[in-house]
């Protein structure tokens, strides 16, 4: 065994003895006078830039009955404006050699371009054009329709895990949007029309609900001098609404859902509490939370329920947990296992129950969390070598209600947690009246519960 | 008519595209390993990517699968270190490694810090040279790749791919799949994982690249601490094949509301001197983004579909041009007409001089950005090796983009592709589409 590896292993905890070096994000930020927040991200490795445009406008901001606007208008965004009208957006990008998408979640709507650093403006100009020029047709809206139609059929209606995880969230928020996907209902995407479109896109679309977030090698003067020119002029919005949306009332009953479809061919188990997300200046409990989901279901071999379910039971042949802190509003916390061959669902359940029971007595092993805490401060490291990665971190915590600072003091809050914060998190987090419990499983083979 | 006139003025604006600025030694160990480097001090950490070609094709007759159940047992047992073990061995210093197996190669891929390279290579070459494949290790991880077939026999990407490839490759290691079937990895014994293993694992079928806080000669001594141990030689490559099919449908029947469609016809060699008139063409017909014939025709205009695309499959053994494509049972019949039609019109017209000037413009302007990450430099690198490309590739690239004429890309479509012999596999319940025979 190489001499360095026994070493960590006999002292239990190498971690602290590495001297990571600290490298802080070379990250600009300032906020233009209508009110668009700018974050310019220094990276001079090569000579391309990310150019994102980010609406604090996402599934969960759309008005009740109309599921889907906010991924639909997304899709709209590329049917022109009278300056660049048709595909001209997208034939400019990539005349000039770049690529272009976008996306939505439900917190926020984005759209990037992928080019060389010297086409910045050109970028800056088309996209701050459809900030509010863009124009629809009949035309336009009806077939994309039928688009947004054919992604359902091939994310979710062709995927028996999708749509349990469609009930799943249903199930979980009782008042928040969150409980709604974020393409939509079906039955509702299908009555979605040009004015519902407009209506959306004219409330939420403005320079003062708007991050840009510009990655690459690029000088942040030379941003902040583009910004003004292009996004600078577009007045703000005054009628913009604060993004008050329902928020959860106190959860206090369990839920347990079954899914059963002829294409499930591996059954399993999924347990979600509502969990709370990052919040600004307070973003300690969230990161024993990230602790929790790493030691309980990180990495199969080492976690604890990987350890116990997998390896020394083997009763399961995956288990995890997970956990997205990066939200709005109250996010979950997920457990997930699956059976092996010949194990029922209640008895993986009641295994997966009996091995957290265990957690909460026994507690957290030192060298296992020594050891994430290093990972986590080598994660910050090898993030850098992605651009893209670092420009969409900083837009989805801009979105979710987080600030520039947030993200910059994330590294230090996640070094900063103890065992008792992990343990305390978890006290607070496992609570049955505020889980869903999920059942996915073959439709000839209905399991009885005991 | 408004985007073409559009396009041309904003390409007055494009200036000369930038050149990927990617400095490339080429090295070779004290003990004899060559391989690609890029110095990037920037970020204290490696990338290092392996290569060994042959992949699951190399995988003996009657034992499907078992490379790849193989490549996912490296990790879970090596040298005095059981699975857990090596997990903590490895999380402690944050390294990464992963191993996956295509049907031409097998890859390792590894992420360590320049701080803890000596320690994450030993680590590293205990999996390569002596994973133990015990019966808990061997029986934990068959179960996940049962579970995992199992899974596969009821998604309908999964089925339509696998019926592609048996009909087109009935006599080849490409016509298997790549993960095996529930009765051959069921059947898979440790033997056969060591014999798996040295079958493919061998230094004579090896490409090496890495990118990162590293110098050529540290790089060499790490190389030679990592392979020590690995056989010369492994099983002779595969035979070449010719993909043969003629035109026609073949419907898989399942329930799910939406069908998938994969078509083919023959293809064109990586190496073939045509090669970059067809990747343009294709690039115009169906790869890339909304902008693409067959997204225009099939997604924007109809509402038919969320994507379709098609590609330049050009394997080490055999050639095809391969496409994709998702509707409603009730729609899949127009798109794989409209495919159909497309591909008679690109056979018989060819490109526009328009389309071939705004797709090397695209392609020309496109290849520099890709070369922005450790990661992504050096797994394009360990790409260009098993392509057979030079050191040079990187800048020689864009000038063959930029000399196919149109005369040379029209000649190839009408050479190329073959409507007629143009092949569908269709998985789902579709409406008015039936198998040909």
């Amino acid at each position: 065994m190489p001499r360095f590896i026994r070493q960590c292993l006999k002292a239990l905890a190498c971690a602290p003895f590495m001297a990571l070096p600290a490298l802080a994000d070379e990250v600009t930020s300032f906020t233009l006078d209508n009110g668009m927040d700018v974050v310019v991200i220094e990276d001079h490795r090569a000579p391309v830039v990310v150019h994102m445009v980010w609406y604090r406008a996402g599934a969960a901001d759309e008005p009740p009955g109309k599921s889907g606007i906010a991924h639909f208008t997304e899709h709209l965004m590329f049917k022109g404006t009278e300056a660049f009208p048709g595909g001209a957006f997208g034939d400019i990008v990539e005349a000039n050699g770049g690529s272009d998408n976008a996306f939505t979640s439900w917190d926020y709507t984005g759209y990037f371009q992928r080019v060389a650093a010297d086409r910045l403006a050109l970028m800056m100009e088309m996209e701050s054009d459809r900030m509010t020029g863009l124009t629809l047709t009949d035309e336009d809206v009806l077939p994309e329709r039928n688009v947004v139609l054919e992604e359902r059929n091939q994310r979710t209606e062709n995927s028996p895990g999708a749509l349990f995880g469609e009930q799943r969230l249903a199930a979980q928020y009782l008042n928040h949007p969150y409980s709604i996907p974020i393409i939509g209902w079906k039955s509702e995407i299908e009555s979605l029309n040009r004015e519902d479109a407009l209506a959306f896109y004219r409330a939420k679309y403005a320079p003062n609900n708007a991050i840009l977030v510009v990655a690459g090698d690029v000088e942040p003067q030379e941003v902040k001098a583009l910004a003004d020119t292009y996004y600078g002029g577009i007045p703000a919005n005054p009628d913009l609404a604060p993004r008050a949306r329902p928020q959860e009332p106190p959860q206090l009953a369990e839920r347990r859902i079954a899914f059963s479809d002829p294409r499930v061919s591996q059954p399993y188990v999924s347990r979600s509490y509502l969990a709370p997300e990052r919040d600004p200046g307070d973003q300690e409990t969230s990161a024993a939370l990230v602790y929790l989901a790493a030691i309980l279901g990180g990495e199969g071999a080492t976690s604890v329920l990987g350890e116990k379910l997998e390896f020394e039971q083997k009763s399961a042949i995956y288990s995890a947990a997970f956990y997205d802190g990066t939200r709005l509003d109250d996010t979950t916390f997920n457990l997930i296992v699956v059976p092996a061959e010949g194990v029922g669902l209640q008895v993986i359940e009641d295994a997966m129950d009996a091995v957290i029971a265990d957690f909460m007595e026994t507690g957290i092993d030192e060298e296992l969390f020594e050891s994430l805490k290093m990972q986590l401060r080598a994660s910050a490291i090898y993030e850098k070598d992605s651009i893209q990665g670092l420009a969409r971190k900083y837009g989805e915590a801009l979105t979710s209600g987080l600030t520039v600072q947030d993200v910059q003091a994330w590294p230090d809050v996640l070094q900063a947690v103890t065992r008792e914060d992990v343990m305390a998190a978890a006290e607070m987090i496992f609570d049955r009246n505020k889980a869903v419990t999920g059942w996915l499983q073959r439709a000839e083979s209905v399991e009885v519960t005991q | 008519m408004i985007r073409f006139a559009l396009t041309a003025a904003f390409a007055a604006l494009v200036a000369l595209p930038v050149q990927a600025d990617v400095d490339i030694q080429e090295i070779t160990s004290p003990g004899g390993i060559t391989a690609w480097l890029v110095e990037a001090p920037e970020i204290p950490i490696v990338s290092l990517e392996l290569r060994f070609k042959g992949g699951a094709s190399l995988d003996a007759p009657g034992k499907t699968g078992a490379i790849n159940l193989m490549a996912g047992l490296l990790e879970e047992g090596a040298g005095d270190l059981d699975a857990r073990g090596f997990a903590k061995a490895r999380d402690a210093m944050a390294a990464s490694f992963s191993f996956d197996v295509s049907r031409d190669a097998m890859s390792v891929s590894a992420q360590f810090l320049t701080e803890t390279q000596d320690a994450a290579v030993d680590l590293l070459h205990m999996a390569l040279v002596d994973p133990k494949f015990e019966d808990a290790a061997l029986e934990r991880v068959r179960s996940q790749v049962m579970s995992s077939l199992r899974s596969d026999l009821k998604d309908p990407d999964t089925i339509a791919a696998r019926a592609f490839r048996e009909l087109a490759f009935p006599d080849h290691p490409y016509g298997l799949p790549t993960e095996g079937t529930l009765e051959t990895v069921e059947a898979l014994t440790r033997d056969d994982l060591l014999s798996a293993k040295a079958r493919v694992m061998a230094r004579d079928r090896l490409v090496v690249s890495a990118v990162g806080d590293i110098d050529a000669e540290t790089l060499g001594a790490l190389l030679d601490k990592l392979v020590d141990g690995l056989p010369e030689t492994g099983a002779p490559m595969p035979q070449d094949v010719i993909y043969d099919l003629a035109g026609g449908v073949q419907v898989v029947p399942f329930d799910t509301p939406q069908s998938v469609a994969i078509f083919g016809q023959r293809g064109i060699k990586r190496d073939d001197p045509d090669f970059f008139a067809a990747f343009i063409l294709n690039s115009v017909v169906g790869a890339g983004g909304l902008t693409s014939r067959l997204m225009e025709e099939v997604r924007e205009k109809r509402g038919l579909t969320y994507g379709v695309y098609s590609y330049l499959a050009s394997f080490d053994h055999a050639e095809i041009i391969m496409g994709q494509v998702a509707s409603a049972n009730d729609r899949v019949a127009e798109a794989v007409d409209v495919i159909r039609a497309e591909w008679a019109k690109a056979a018989s017209k060819g490109l526009s001089a328009e389309e071939l000037e705004r797709a090397k413009t695209y392609l020309t302007g496109a290849y520099p950005l890709r070369f922005d990450g450790n990661g992504r430099i050096a797994n394009i690198l360990a790409g260009m090796q098993l392509d057979g490309l030079g050191l040079d590739y990187i800048a020689t690239r864009n000038d063959k983009v930029r000399a196919v004429t149109l005369e040379d890309v029209n000649r190839v479509a009408a050479e190329l592709l073959d409507p007629e012999n143009l092949f569908f596999v269709v998985v789902g319940q579709p409406e008015g589409l039936e198998s040909t025979n």
